[in-house]
Parts: structure tokens; sequence; C-alpha cells
């Protein structure tokens, strides 16, 4: 079973979201779903500023095998995104719920926020998917 | 219901990571795509490759129906063991398969295709073959079939099989092959690397899988052996063409031979008309921009549109590599089309990497 740590939100299209003091979220993508894809060549990051809406295709990440998008788990601005994995995207990978975040967004709706997985009910949809 | 190779267990044993493929439960990677891509141009790493097809012919006029049917001409098969790859064509010169036709015996000559094109391999063969009285196609579901390649390849496989080995095939040039008893060894390849393809019987493959493990041979799963060959400039069957394309659309004009002028391969008629006024043609590319080149992806050219028909991340050129079907006249300064954005990719020739080295 892979690692699903009991502090962070998740979202059906496999992003964590960890809530920060300041109330800002940093997201990436799970251990189960960067296993899925394998090794990571390519990662293209959101826009700085950008403002989107919850479900928005806003990053992809690209294995040997194939591109992912990554979906904006709730609507926000971005504030920040990890510039590191332009030189090492294998981060995501090795560190997916540290140095493999993949942005920090402020959210325009903390009752999206709240109404994200846990993690009991991610490990039951990682379940149900096979 | 997927089949499985007589190597199944010894791939769950190693922990691979199981995909259907074609109908066949095959390794996709035993941990690390990229490690296993390395682990071959470094040193030595092995492929289950038993959902390939084998097929015995067999008869006097094995050579007269292969002339008929293959685009290449087994003519060049001059010496026992000698190996050669050829296109199968259909009368509009569309590829039915790619193979390499081994020539064993003088009545004696051995096919290996393509696993997902298996039934219509057989059936084709089938068909023509009733025109050479006495010949016989048999498919030989009893081989398993393992790919040893990496500069360390050859070394690894003697101190796995042994002296009488060595003996057998180190002054074996590329594109070679001989039989020991039921045990065919050949110098052919599908990573542009030194090594073997060891087709055996199905019973003996587990314990020839284990005797390399502890020579310290790698398993290498699907994943890497497709980034493998298309560094290595190779075709994919399926991919770079099939039946809607010929060969002179494909990059493999160098298969066709047009001489003796008087074989009549299937498809030649056809051939002949497209020659001198090919309109698509096969090229390299490499990706000057960010992103990487995948399958399908759309080519703007000057001259037209294009298309990837094979993309990926190359590991050992550390930027991403295509082969694409462009209009005939393109000559440089294209684009591809990643996601709705047009980012700038180089026409090369391929090879891209060749015994561990850039070809660039």
């Amino acid at each position: 079973m892979s690692n699903i740590p009991g502090e962070l939100k998740y979202s059906k299209s496999h992003e964590w979201i960890r809530i920060n003091d300041d109330g800002s979220v940093t997201i990436g993508i799970t251990e189960h779903a960067q296993d899925l894809m394998g090794d990571m060549v390519y990662v293209e990051l959101p826009e700085n500023g950008a403002t989107l809406n919850q479900g928005d295709d806003c990053a992809v990440v690209e294995s040997v095998k194939a591109a992912s998008d990554v979906y904006a788990p709730i609507a926000g601005e971005i504030l920040e995104v990890n510039d590191a994995l332009g030189d090492a995207p294998e981060t995501i990978n090795s560190d997916p719920y540290g140095e493999g975040w993949i942005f920090r967004m402020n959210p325009s709706d903390s009752g999206e926020v709240d109404a994200l997985l846990d993690a009991n009910a991610y490990e039951e949809l990682v379940a149900s998917e096979g | 219901m997927t089949k499985q190779t007589p190597l199944y267990e010894k791939h769950i044993e190693a922990n691979a990571k199981m995909v259907d493929f074609g109908g066949w439960d095959m390794p996709l990677n035993y941990g690390s795509q990229l490690e296993e891509h390395k682990q071959v141009r470094s040193d030595a790493g092995m492929f289950d490759v038993s959902h390939m097809t084998v097929v015995d012919i067999k008869g006097d006029k094995v050579r007269d129906f292969l002339s008929r049917l293959v685009a290449n001409d087994v003519g060049k098969l001059k010496t026992k063991g000698k190996a050669l790859y050829t296109c199968m064509l259909n009368e509009n010169a569309g590829v039915i398969d790619d193979l390499i036709v081994y020539y064993l015996e003088d009545d004696w000559f051995r096919l290996v295709v393509n696993a997902a094109t298996r039934e219509k391999d057989i059936d084709w063969l089938q068909k023509h073959v009733e025109a050479f009285d006495g010949v016989t196609v048999t498919e030989r579901e009893d081989m398993a079939m393992i790919a040893v390649q990496g500069p360390k390849a050859r070394e690894k496989v003697y101190a796995a099989m042994g002296e009488d080995i060595r003996k057998a095939t180190e002054n074996l040039k590329p594109f070679h092959s001989v039989l020991i008893g039921e045990l065919m060894i050949a110098s052919t390849g599908y990573t542009g690397e030194d090594g073997f393809e060891i087709i055996l019987p199905a019973k003996a493959a587990p314990f020839t899988w284990q005797m390399l493990l502890e020579a310290e041979v790698a398993p290498i799963g699907l994943g890497a052996r497709d980034t493998l060959r298309l560094e290595a400039g190779m075709n994919l069957y399926g991919s770079d063409m099939d039946e809607t394309t010929t060969p002179l659309e494909s990059g493999l004009a160098w298969t066709v031979a047009w001489e003796p002028a008087e074989r009549n391969f299937i498809g030649r008629d056809a051939l002949e008309k497209q020659k001198g006024k090919v309109e698509r043609k096969l090229v390299g590319l490499v990706l000057e921009g960010k992103g990487v080149l995948r399958a399908h992806q759309k080519v703007i050219c000057d001259q037209g549109e294009g298309e990837i028909t094979s993309g990926s991340f190359s590991p050992t050129l550390g930027q991403s590599i295509a082969l694409a079907r462009v209009p005939a006249n393109t000559s440089d300064g294209i684009e591809v089309d990643i996601r709705g954005k047009a980012v700038p990719a180089r026409i090369v020739k391929y090879p891209f990497v060749r015994n561990g080295k850039s070809c660039l």
C-alpha cells in the first residue's frame, strides 16, 4: 500500500493538498499517482499569479511513459510554483509529498478545501481503483 | 484472458509491473524504466520477448516462397545462419508486418514476426504458401525468446551459458545466427547495442533466465525496450508503419530489393508506381523547446502538416526525440503542436544513439 499521510487532504484526481499556517495551500501529486506514471522527465508548471477555477488543468507532469494533467483541486490564485522541478522532475518520484510539491495557491473558497477527501477516503478511492 | 510467457513467474518474482500488451501479460518495468534504459546502454540487460511469433518455413521451394512474399531479397542470404530484416507487403505495398528472416538450412528458414500481428501474418503466409508445393508454415509456440543486449551482453551470456556457447558464437558477425541443437543464438536486436537474441525451447527458458540473472544481467521491461529502439532509430510496427503506409514512406526504402528486376514480390507493382514520387517521408526529430514529443502530435511545416509516429524522452540524450511522417519536401524549420503550443523542433538523421553514444 502506498504512503498516504494523514495530515494532508486529497482530490479524486490524485493531487494532495497541504493547508499551511498562513491559509495558503501547497499542492502536488500523490505517491500512488507518481508510481502509476513512472519516471518523471518533464513538468510544465502553472503561471505565477494565474487565477484558476476548481478542476482547471493547470500543470502537466510527463513521465517516460505518458503525459498527465494536474488539476486545481480548488479555486484560487497561484502564489508560487516549484521552479526546481524544471531541472529535477524526478523529485516528484523520490519525494512526492516534500520537495516534489508543484504549486502553492491562495484558496478563494474555504468550503472547497473542507470538502476535499481525507486520507481514509483517499485510501478507499485508491483501493477501489485497484 | 491474457496469455503468459514461460517467464511469467520470473517477472512476478522480480516484482515487475505487468501490463496487457497485445493480449500478453508482459513486464512494463521492474522498478525504474530510466534505470533499465541506462543499464542496457552501459552494461547488459535482458528482455523476455517470448510474445513474439517464431514461424518455421520448410520445404524445397522455401526460397521461392519467401522471394515472392517479402520485399527484401532472401537471395542475399548466402551463408547459413545469415539474417535479413524485411517488410511483408500487401498488393498495395502497405506493410503487413516487419520481420527478420533467418536462413537455417537450405530447406528451412525461420521468421520472427510481431506479437500483435500474429494471426494476420499466419493467415497471409498460409494463404500464399498453397502455390508452393511441399512448403509448410509452422508456428513454434513451443519456443521462447530472450534478448540480451548491451556492451557487456556477450561476456555475460558466456558467463551464464558456458564455454560451448562462447565457441559457437564469439565470431558471429552482426545479423548472423547459429543453431546449437534446439537453441538458436542470433546477433540481432532492437536496442542499437551489441548482444544476442536467443530462441530456445519454452521449458528451458526459466532456467536460462535464472542463469543470466546470476551472471548479473538485469531484467528490462517493455517500457525501456521502446525508448531504446526509438533512440536506435528502429521502426515499431503499428506506430511508425502499418498497412496504410509503404516502406518508401516509412524510412524503410533500404529494405526493398529492386534487383533482380524479375523478382515479382507481392506489392512490387504498387511500389514501382510510387517510386520517384513518394509524397511523405519518415524523419527524425529533436525537440528544441520544452516538453516531450509523443505519438500523434501534429507537425507544422511550410509544406503542410505531418504527424509524430513515435515520440518520447531520450534518456541517453536528455532531450525529447521522435520519428515523424511529414511531406516529402520538408526541409527544416518545423514546429510541433504540443497541447496547443507550437514548439520548435529540428529534423535530424537517425539513429539518434548507437552503441551507447549520441549520433547527433
